[in-house]
């Protein structure tokens, strides 16, 4: 039984990367008031600059990354400026945003269906890796999966250690507040609103360039639409997005390992599980009212102009 | 410093001239894009618009893919008004096809004529009820139907993909994820020799009709629209928002899952993984573009379908991918909302200098 569950559990902590990006993503743009529902556009956007990128350059994924990040902020401008300036209602924008990606991507990613690219090699952490079962799950996987989980710290850090992270929290908080004090509120929205897109962008690009690294139309496959439950999830609170991540992460990678599990059931059906799973969780989680309430950004989803 | 200011009310003039701009912005751009793909604007134009327009073929197959979209965006509208965004009507056409293909298939070899209306139905009450899931959810536990609604296509796409691989695959399909091909009494029969257009159309027209009346003269489409509006003041009046959230989401599945039907039983005749090129996500387009308004969607689903037949004619004639399309409706769709602002908004004036 170990043996098959080592790489399943390793295999999860990588499924959980991209979701792990774009929710830290989302949930930073949500503490300040925007939420985004274009992440799964933003994500393909990604995923079909860093491919591109990647695949042009000759850099493999080290080029794509950058260049999924830059994408995904470009397409979380275009949000920013509809959404925020001038006030368009958020939830329509963010529809339009997914909508928009899924044809971007698909119409520049024509040019690069039989392509594929090398991927990354999992990078070994010295001495770590030697440490029985712990050592094969943790420290022998790609080196944007450990990017993932520095980045959960950076943001878990920031949201609740500096001022930086107060200051977000309050635009989300109390907008007209913020403001009277004298903080720039849709200038911090546009902060964070760009920083998701280019976490978004950085998940659709690992999805492309190094998860399953050729390029698959619609490659990114709802992961966006998971990773906003997700933050719903997580009541807007890190650490439980990343806990969140890798239960997902670990639906996802099921349908791969099954038959080794002796899970005899259609592939179908387990391929259908993660968004299954994301019905059920957000049914456990929305049906505490109170709960919601007391974590909801005060002003998620509400238009404001100074 | 801010560029808008609102209006003191919302311009009429302007969300009737907006859908217009928002087209124009999208040609004009689109027009850019062709000359940076080496296309000249003029010709591409010409046929994504034109030619497709140029055959009787042409109309039947404009007709053909504007049907579905009409009617799902239809259904779309009213939630939309409510301010339920039902984002999974896709879903709701797989699962309409699901259930009035299966009837199809339990029937092959009947030759009645309540064959095809029971499939109507069946596709009907599929679609009604995989909206009425997300119905329940938020309702009874509060969950945002975007993620639901979005979450059970998928989990529609896969039982399709599972139903075609596994108890209904055809056993002489050469191991192709489809069904049989359903019987003359399972289908639509086309009006006219060699084209496609069939009684399905008529469908959509009905439920245009219906929709036109029902959200002008009835008593609730105006609780619908008024809980979408103002939720304290339905509130205050004792409109019921769960009833709001039912009636949307069950009416947008019922559309969505005819619709269902429509493919089903029409160009496609049988049940197979390509069902839909995307008429559940288009059709959100569609209702925005018409207004939420029933004449208004006819308009933008006629227009929506032009759309769909140009890409496939831009296909074969420019050698552009087919996903262009995909591509224009969202672009559609993002210009729709920014000229939207300008209903409630105007350009604020230069602030004149106080000593000129």
């Amino acid at each position: 039984m170990l043996e098959h569950l080592i790489p399943v559990l390793a295999g999860t902590l990588g499924a959980a990367t991209p979701l792990i990006f774009a929710g830290l993503g989302e949930l930073v743009a949500e503490r300040t008031g925007v939420i985004n529902l274009g992440v799964e556009g933003m994500m393909l956007i990604g995923a079909i600059a860093g491919f591109a990128a990647a695949a042009d350059s000759g850099g493999g994924a080290l080029a794509g990354l950058p260049a999924g990040a830059v994408a995904g902020m470009l397409a979380a401008l275009v949000f920013a400026v509809l959404s925020l300036s001038m006030a368009a209602n958020q939830a329509a924008c963010g529809l339009a945003l997914t909508i928009f990606g899924v044809g971007l991507s698909a119409f520049i990613g024509q040019h690069y269906v039989s392509f594929s690219l090398p991927g990354l090699q999992p990078l070994d952490i010295p001495g770590l890796v030697d440490i029985p079962v712990i050592g094969r799950i943790l420290f022998h996987q790609d080196p944007v999966t450990y990017l993932g989980l520095i980045t959960f710290v950076i943001v878990w850090w920031v949201l609740r250690k500096t001022r930086l992270g107060l200051l977000l929290k309050a635009v989300g908080e109390a907008p007209d507040a913020a403001h009277a004090i004298g903080y720039p509120v849709i200038a911090i929205r546009y902060g964070a609103t760009l920083f998701g897109g280019a976490m978004a962008g950085i998940a659709g690009a690992y999805l492309s360039t190094v998860y399953t690294p050729l390029w698959v139309q619609n490659m990114v496959a709802g992961r966006g639409w998971i990773a906003i439950a997700l933050v719903v999830f997580a009541t807007w609170n890190p650490t439980r997005l990343l806990l969140g991540a890798w239960l997902f992460g670990g639906v996802t990678i099921l349908q791969f390992h099954a038959q080794g599990l002796g899970i005899a059931l259609p592939v179908q059906f387990l391929a259908a599980l993660p968004y299954l799973a994301t019905v059920v969780v957000l049914v456990l989680i929305s049906r505490d009212k109170r709960l919601l309430q007391l974590n909801l950004p005060a002003s998620l989803g509400k238009p404001w102009m100074p | 410093m801010p560029l808008l200011e609102p209006r003191s009310t919302p311009s009429a003039q302007m969300r009737l001239l907006s859908p217009l701009i928002a087209i124009g912005l999208t040609l004009a751009v689109g027009s850019v894009l062709f000359l940076a793909l080496g296309k000249n604007p003029v010709e591409a134009f010409t046929v994504f618009f034109v030619q497709p327009l140029s055959s009787g073929n042409g109309w039947s197959e404009l007709m053909v893919k504007a049907g579905p979209l009409i009617l799902i965006a239809q259904g779309l509208a009213i939630g939309f008004r409510a301010r339920i965004y039902n984002i999974g009507a896709e879903g709701q056409l797989i699962v309409g096809a699901l259930a009035g293909g299966g009837v199809a298939i339990a029937l092959d070899g009947v030759d009645a004529w309540w064959v095809l209306p029971l499939m109507v139905v069946a596709g009907a009450i599929g679609g009604a009820l995989w909206g009425a899931v997300p119905a329940l959810l938020k309702t009874r536990f509060n969950a945002e139907e975007t993620l639901t609604t979005l979450m059970l296509t998928y989990i529609a796409s896969f039982t399709l993909s599972y139903m075609v691989n596994g108890p209904w695959r055809d056993p002489e399909g050469m191991n192709f994820p489809q069904s049989i091909m359903f019987g003359d009494p399972a289908l639509f029969s086309p009006w006219f020799e060699g084209m496609r257009v069939n009684a399905s159309i008529l469908i959509a027209a009905v439920a245009s009709i219906a929709f036109w009346i029902f959200t002008s003269r009835s008593f609730l489409a105006y609780q619908l629209t008024v809980g979408g509006l103002a939720p304290a003041a339905a509130r205050y009046a004792g409109f019921s928002a769960q009833r709001t959230v039912w009636v949307s989401l069950v009416l947008s599945g019922l559309t969505a899952g005819i619709a269902g039907v429509g493919e089903v039983a029409g160009p496609v005749g049988q049940l197979n993984l390509n069902i839909s090129p995307g008429y559940g996500f288009a059709a959100i387009i569609v209702a925005y573009l018409g207004r939420l308004n029933a004449v208004g969607i006819v308009l933008a689903g006629l227009l929506m379908a032009l759309l769909y037949l140009g890409g496939e004619a831009a296909q074969v004639a420019l050698q552009l991918p087919a996903a262009i399309t995909g591509l224009f409706q969202g672009m559609l769709l993002f210009f729709l909302l920014g000229t939207d602002v300008f209903v409630d908004y105007r350009l604020k004036p230069r602030p004149k200098p106080a000593y000129a």
